[in-house]
């Protein structure tokens, strides 16, 4: 059958709702609303501009965060993976902060910069940087050394080398720390929204849990985490796209 | 001519999907001696060494061994894989106990039936090593004596020697030979090499290309007796080797 | 790199790092920035205090305990996905989106379900971890090579023995390297889980120190937590290069 896939994933997603459904109807618990309500819920929220006012609110650190980290980030990564001395210095701190439980630092952050935008757009960035940085530098570091070198024996400059040969080559790796960069940015705003001052979606789901109007929660959430979702595949589709034929995913984390 | 058949295939056909690997194939194979399977790349070699073996289903006809149907793998066969199927985290002499260890032989018995085996493929001294610690020639040897461990009056062996070095497979080829005439085991065995498959065989058996049966069945037998060294220099064997090319030229392109 | 021909370890510049901080800290640029000797002394003092053993205690048994499920749940689902097709297809679109959701969004929902404590960060801690290990066991058990899988059932061997003795140790590379980036994840999700639900563990330390400014005391706490977690992801990595030898070894 040629539309197999298809109509498995549609199966998975008809169990999985329908899960949800019968176990809201079930009455497990009164915090937990059918599908079919929760599905009301998001439509209002569509239909009355709340939810676009939100998203509004909700990706404006993240865009600044992620478009800072992504700059300063792929610099960095460069920078690493062309000096020694700089890799020696740097790499270690972003090593520790990939693994490190960075949220732990937010409470920090607001007693630096506030409850604003500014500790928000932080959190996004120290989220979504540690990625970014290292896949950049090990995709520099990885540039096959024999068409670097045939670079330099068509005296090629070292700019040239760099912009040539370096970024072409590692563009396919970069782009990928850039989409694990972006699905850590997601975290962070959610969390940034979340702990530091509801605004936005967070807003939507600290008020509706706060007037136990459920069904608007879960709305609020599925639609984060579908907007998440899918633009994540959009990005690994475009990454697919542009970048053919050279798929050596990194399994970076 | 009543002779006794250690293995019989009968009307056997195999299709994988729309493919037809085989069809109605029939052959049979004399006890204690040995029987090589020669014909063009993709022609269903592999296939019909695995019906044999159990491990894949005759789309119809049957195979018996020892006057049993085969439906499953059993105590009576055992395989030798082309690529070895060494388990990569276990010691020389657990790989050539594993077939007994299947069967639920105790340990104390099971490695120093292993360690006969291994002492007579000649690997003494190397029980503890790792397959990764040894060279294709010796993982094969342990193959072969995890094969011959089990004891069982069928050994399949799907180009066994293809991934050793022309050297090792020459001494290989001796040794088997030598197999042959002590043990009263019957082979079945799937080469690639003209020389080889006259080198070694009571019997040939040429295939045609898929979907394959038989086209033609020869049986050496003036030089059966000679000494190892003399066997390629016997005109009847340079006459075998030559024929076998002109009939299986036409399918080589 | 090297110095004076001398190849300096891995890591060693975290020692420069931790000069300079301390330098730093004692020209006092910043209230926020104390000085690393003066975080070492406050941790010498909060940490035989109960409230740091328990917040101690508490940490480690939600991340033990989210991580014990994420891996006893995760390694057989990937095992099954990676052996059954039907399986594999119906899950598998499930788990590539939560692999990548950002499941910080669930823990409202957590705590409306499952209440403000303990249950809850355990949960979020295991979401975390498990999607990974059941991606890596998965695709270890595809790549087994299947004559090693032939070879088993040419001499016979029970479905159980085939699990036991083929597809785990086969996938074993992979598994622990999902399992590893899993761990990683969950200290993550442990101290996320925390900091939202503060009033269990690490969450209540820092709400308190916080409050009180008690620059200090939040350091010490931050640099204990984040040795913890690269020493955690050390340890796994050590076991993960054990098995190297064989992963990079198969066909
Ligand atoms: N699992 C499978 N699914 C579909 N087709 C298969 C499968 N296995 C084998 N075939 C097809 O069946 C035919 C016979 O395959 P087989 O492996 O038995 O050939 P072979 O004679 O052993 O070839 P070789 O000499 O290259 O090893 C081939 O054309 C192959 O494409
Ligand atoms: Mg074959």
């Amino acid at each position: 059958m040629k539309h197999r896939p298809l109509f498995l994933k549609i199966i998975s997603a008809v169990i999985l709702f329908g899960a949800w459904e019968i176990g809201g109807r079930s009455g497990v618990s009164f915090a937990f609303p059918p599908f079919s309500e929760s599905m009301v819920a998001f439509w209002s929220l569509i239909i009355e501009g709340t939810m676009f006012k939100a998203y509004a609110e909700t990706l404006k650190p993240l865009v600044v965060g992620i478009i800072i980290s992504g700059l300063l980030g792929i610099t960095l990564g460069i920078w690493i993976g062309l000096s020694d001395k700089f890799d020696w210095f740097i790499s270690p701190i972003f090593i520790v902060m990939q693994a490190a439980p960075l949220a732990a630092l937010i409470p920090l952050l607001i007693m630096a910069y506030g409850i604003g935008l500014t500790s928000k757009v932080f959190v996004v960035c120290i989220m979504a940087m540690p990625v970014i940085v290292l896949n950049t530098s090990a995709a520099v570091k990885n540039t096959p050394t024999n068409i670097k070198e045939m670079a330099k024996a068509f005296q090629g400059k070292d700019i040239d080398v760099i912009f040539k040969i370096i970024l072409p080559a590692s563009s396919p790796i970069i782009f990928a720390g850039l989409r694990l960069g972006v699905s850590a940015g997601f975290i962070g705003a959610i969390l940034a929204e979340l702990k530091i001052t509801p605004t936005g979606v967070g807003d939507i789901i600290s008020y509706s849990r706060s007037i136990a109007d459920y069904p608007s929660m879960y709305a609020a959430i599925f639609s984060i985490i579908l907007l998440a979702v899918l633009f994540l595949n959009i990005l690994e589709k475009m990454e697919n796209f542009l970048f053919k034929g050279n798929n050596q995913g990194y399994v970076s984390e | 001519m009543s002779k006794d058949n250690a293995v019989t295939v009968k009307n056997v056909y195999k299709n994988y999907g729309e493919t037809e690997a085989l069809s109605d194939m029939s052959l049979d194979f004399p006890r204690g001696e040995l029987t090589s399977l020669l014909g063009p790349s993709g022609c269903g070699k592999t296939t019909l060494l695995k019906i044999i073996a159990g491990l894949l289903p005759a789309t119809s006809g049957e195979v018996i061994v020892n006057g049993q149907i085969v439906k499953e793998p059993g105590p009576d066969r055992a395989f030798v894989f082309q690529d070895f199927a060494l388990l990569p985290w276990a010691s020389v002499i657990r790989n050539v106990a594993f077939g007994l260890e299947l069967r639920g032989v105790v340990k104390s018995e099971r490695e120093s039936i292993a360690q006969k085996y291994i002492g007579d493929v000649g690997l003494k001294g190397f029980e503890n090593s790792f397959p990764h610690e040894l060279s294709g020639g010796m993982r094969q040897r342990v193959g072969l004596a995890r094969a011959l461990s089990v004891d069982a009056q069928v050994l399949l062996m799907d180009e066994p020697f293809s991934a050793v070095d022309e050297q090792t497979r020459r001494k290989f080829q001796e040794d088997l030979l030598n197999l042959v005439k002590n043990e009263n085991k019957t082979f079945i065995f799937v080469t690639h090499s003209i020389e080889e498959a006259v080198y070694v065989s009571d019997q040939i058996a040429l295939l045609l290309p898929r979907p394959s049966r038989v086209s033609e069945i020869i049986r050496p037998t003036s030089f059966k007796n000679k000494d190892v060294d003399s066997i390629r220099r016997d005109s009847e064997y340079l006459d075998i080797v030559d024929r076998i090319w002109k009939s299986l030229r036409t399918y080589v392109k | 790199m090297k110095l004076f021909g001398y190849r300096l370890p891995a890591m060693s510049s975290l020692i420069l790092w931790g000069l300079l901080w301390e330098v730093f800290g004692r020209l006092e640029v910043t209230y926020f920035i104390p000085s690393l000797s003066a975080i070492f002394d406050t941790f010498l003092e909060i940490a035989p205090t109960k409230v740091f053993i328990k917040a101690v205690s508490e940490t480690a048994y939600a991340f033990l305990a989210g991580t014990f499920y994420a891996v006893v749940i995760g390694v057989p689902t990937g095992i099954l996905m990676g052996k059954n097709r039907i399986i594999d297809e119906l899950l598998l679109p499930w788990v590539n989106m939560f692999l990548s959701a950002p499941l910080t969004a669930l823990v409202p929902v957590l705590m409306v379900l499952f209440g403000f404590g303990m249950k809850s960060i355990i949960i979020i801690t295991t979401l975390f971890a498990i999607w990974i290990i059941i991606l890596n066991t998965r695709a270890g058990v595809m790549q087994i090579n299947r004559s090693l899988v032939d070879m088993a059932r040419s001499f016979g061997a029970k479905p159980i023995d085939a699990f036991f003795k083929i597809y785990f140790w086969a996938a074993l590379p992979e598994i622990l390297g999902g399992v590893r980036i899993g761990f990683i994840r969950a200290v993550k999700g442990v101290i996320i889980g925390q900091l939202l639900i503060s009033i269990v563990g690490f969450g209540a330390l820092f709400e308190l120190y916080s409050s009180n400014f008690l620059m200090k005391h939040f350091w010490a706490v931050i640099i204990v937590l984040f040795a913890m977690a690269f020493t955690i992801s050390e340890i796994l990595a050590f076991f993960e290069r054990k098995v190297a030898y064989y992963a990079s070894k198969r066909g």
